[in-house]
């Protein structure tokens, strides 16, 4: 049977709507429109009334129906006169219209004036930074707690951590600077052949791995590896309320959680970085005798003598300033977190991005002072 | 014996950023009460909570601890103040990466001189107390939500404190379980003499414990009553704490 809606007029103001068939959803069912324009032309309607003994099977969407038949009826100031509904769709209409929507409830969204948001942002930022000084100090003043043997933290997290961000690095770190190595080789091997020098691949190689190199690789793979790891693990610890009770309990979670990790970044990322520029040679060594046919210990001889003790310094310098960005901006943002799943993720990711950034502007920064010192 | 004030609030106010959460909270928890922060969801009592215990700053007002502010002091003094505080989270919020024994063991590590063994024997005693004997070397991850609480409760006994804080402390709790939970908040108050202010709109906890009570309104944002949760009950002329006491049913 079709599903329909039928108005008759019952006597001088009522009417009655009888519906029949089925009204269920993705029936072809008439629209609430249609009815209220159908009972917009009876004039002098006070009441309707409904007849539903054709009615077969009904859910939700009748429900929906006379919802909008109530609310246009009651701005009408039409009486409804339930009686002829189901039951259930009696008593469920009932329940839907018991607690009249609150006003102001629903959530409005207005859009910002201009200079309003220029300055939201200009204030937020400002408050950022004065978060990430505090934590700068904050974390100073465990690092000089730890130097005299006054902090307090586990020593077996250290180790955990020591062996984390240390030994487990190992064979990323092996895969990525081979491979720079290797295609630093490559380029320098195609312009360097042009003029038969091809013997200065070693001096291009080894040169740009000691210096800068290593440092940046192991520093971008800590960063995603490592930092954002802090940065999870510290931001859920937040969502547990494990920070809450560490500083009720007065334990200092700087202390306590970052002091450890950025230790371990520090001792371990100037390791890496060695073991990363020996990988980058040996990646310059496979392209040198393995493309160009260079004799290898005539290679190694050039690598030697290209490599002098400042550069190697000045890339573990480099390392050791990464090791405490990437410590600091994880920590940092897993302390910042939110109190939700996403504003982990959030965490994790707004780590990454810090880190990196902050050691793409460190390089830059040590390059510059290192060309004004002449070293 | 008159009784001892604990806690003051006075003129309280607290909200996040320009935004009221409650304002005007006025009571005082007396030592040895047990005193329930009842109030429909959303209304501030974890909120009110935090500040109790130093953990978010009051946009206005005081909170005395006998006849010191504790927000306008130092915060090293504070966080002196705090270590006379257990507190029992919603969560739990054990250290998820340590052992049952080592979560209630540092409070003790950091704050005492004692020999490791010694502090074993107070992590046993603390663990047993609250049914968990036993179950030492097991992380928060293995045991179930209600022993997670219970080994929370643990570690907010480990130094004695004079204050514990409950948050919630039946909540997600079966009926047996939350029951345990309100004996052993009991017992506790009777053997320990501690003050114990809990968070909660559990109904059956709230008659089972409570010696005195706030009820916190949504609505009008501020208290609308406070006294033993049964007097309340009965005699309360406001009809939302009426409401709230009864489940709605009567009235």
């Amino acid at each position: 049977m079709e599903s329909q809606v039928q108005l008759k007029r019952l006597t001088e103001d009522t009417l009655s709507a009888s519906l029949s068939g089925s009204w269920k959803l993705g029936d072809d069912l008439p629209t609430a429109e249609d009815f209220e324009r159908q009972v917009d032309a009876e004039p002098g309607v006070r009441r309707i009334s409904f007849d539903t003994t054709e009615l077969t099977i009904w859910d939700s969407t009748l429900l929906i129906f006379l919802m909008a038949i109530y609310k246009f009826c009651t701005g009408k100031g039409i009486q409804l006169e339930a009686g002829g509904l189901p039951e259930g769709a009696r008593r469920l209409l009932q329940l839907a219209t018991a607690v009249p929507e609150r006003a102001g409830a629903r959530k409005e969204f207005k859009r910002e004036p201009f200079f309003a948001m220029v300055g939201g942002s200009a204030t937020s930022f400002y408050r950022s930074l004065v978060e990430m000084l505090d934590f700068l100090g904050q974390s100073t003043i465990a690092l000089l707690r730890f130097l005299t043997g006054k902090a307090s933290f586990r020593r077996s997290d250290l180790s955990l951590l020591l062996q984390e961000s240390g030994a487990q690095a190992l064979p990323i770190v092996s895969l990525i600077s081979l491979l720079v190595g290797l295609i630093l080789g490559f380029v320098g091997a195609i312009q360097l052949r042009l003029f038969g020098a091809e013997i200065f691949v070693a001096d291009i190689v080894a040169i740009a791995m000691v210096r800068v190199m290593g440092a940046i690789m192991t520093g971008i793979i800590m960063a995603g590896r490592t930092g954002a790891a802090f940065a999870a693990q510290i931001g859920t610890m937040q969502v547990n309320e494990e920070i809450d009770a560490m500083k009720t309990l007065g334990v200092s979670p700087v202390e306590f959680l970052v002091l450890p990790r950025m230790v371990a970044l520090i001792v371990m990322m100037p390791l890496l970085c060695v073991y990363a520029d020996l990988m980058g040679i040996l990646g310059g060594v496979i392209v040198g005798v393995g493309m160009l046919g260079l004799n290898p210990i005539e290679y190694l001889n050039r690598t030697q003598e290209a490599l002098t003790l400042t550069t190697f310094g000045i890339g573990l310098f480099h390392s050791a300033v990464f090791g405490v960005l990437v410590a600091m901006a994880g920590c940092l943002r897993g302390m910042q977190c939110g109190r939700s799943a996403s504003d982990v993720g959030y965490a994790a990711t707004s780590a990454v991005v810090t880190s990196i950034i902050s050691i793409i502007v460190a390089t830059a920064i040590i390059t510059f002072m290192c060309e004004v010192l002449g070293i | 014996m008159t009784p001892v004030p604990e806690i003051i609030v006075k003129d309280l106010d607290m909200g996040y950023g320009d935004f009221v959460l409650m304002r005007d909270l006025n009571f005082t928890v007396h030592r040895g009460d047990i005193f329930i922060v009842m109030g429909g969801s959303g209304c501030g009592k974890s909120t009110l909570l935090k500040i109790l215990v130093g953990l978010k700053e009051p946009s206005r007002g005081q909170v005395l601890y006998g006849d010191v502010s504790f927000w306008e002091i130092d915060p090293a003094d504070r966080e002196k103040m705090m270590r006379r505080f257990g507190i029992l989270y919603q969560s739990g919020a054990l250290w998820s990466s340590m052992t049952l024994a080592e979560n209630v063991a540092l409070p003790l590590e950091q704050y005492t001189n004692l020999e490791p063994k010694q502090i074993r024997e107070i992590v046993s005693l603390k663990l047993s107390l609250v049914g968990l004997a036993g179950f030492e070397d097991f992380f928060p991850s293995e045991i179930s939500g209600g022993m997670r609480k219970r080994a929370g409760l643990a570690r907010a006994m480990a130094l004695d404190p004079d204050i514990l804080f409950f948050d919630e402390p039946s909540a997600g709790l079966d009926p047996v379980s939350a029951k345990m939970l309100d004996d052993l908040i009991l017992e506790l108050r009777e053997s320990l003499g501690s003050t114990v202010v809990v968070v909660t709109h559990e109904l059956a906890s709230i008659f089972a414990i409570a010696t005195n009570s706030v009820y916190l309104d949504v609505d009008s944002r501020t208290m609308t009553a406070l006294g033993d949760p049964k007097t309340l009950r009965d005699e309360s002329p406001n009809p939302n704490v009426h409401k709230f006491l009864t489940r709605g049913e009567e009235g």
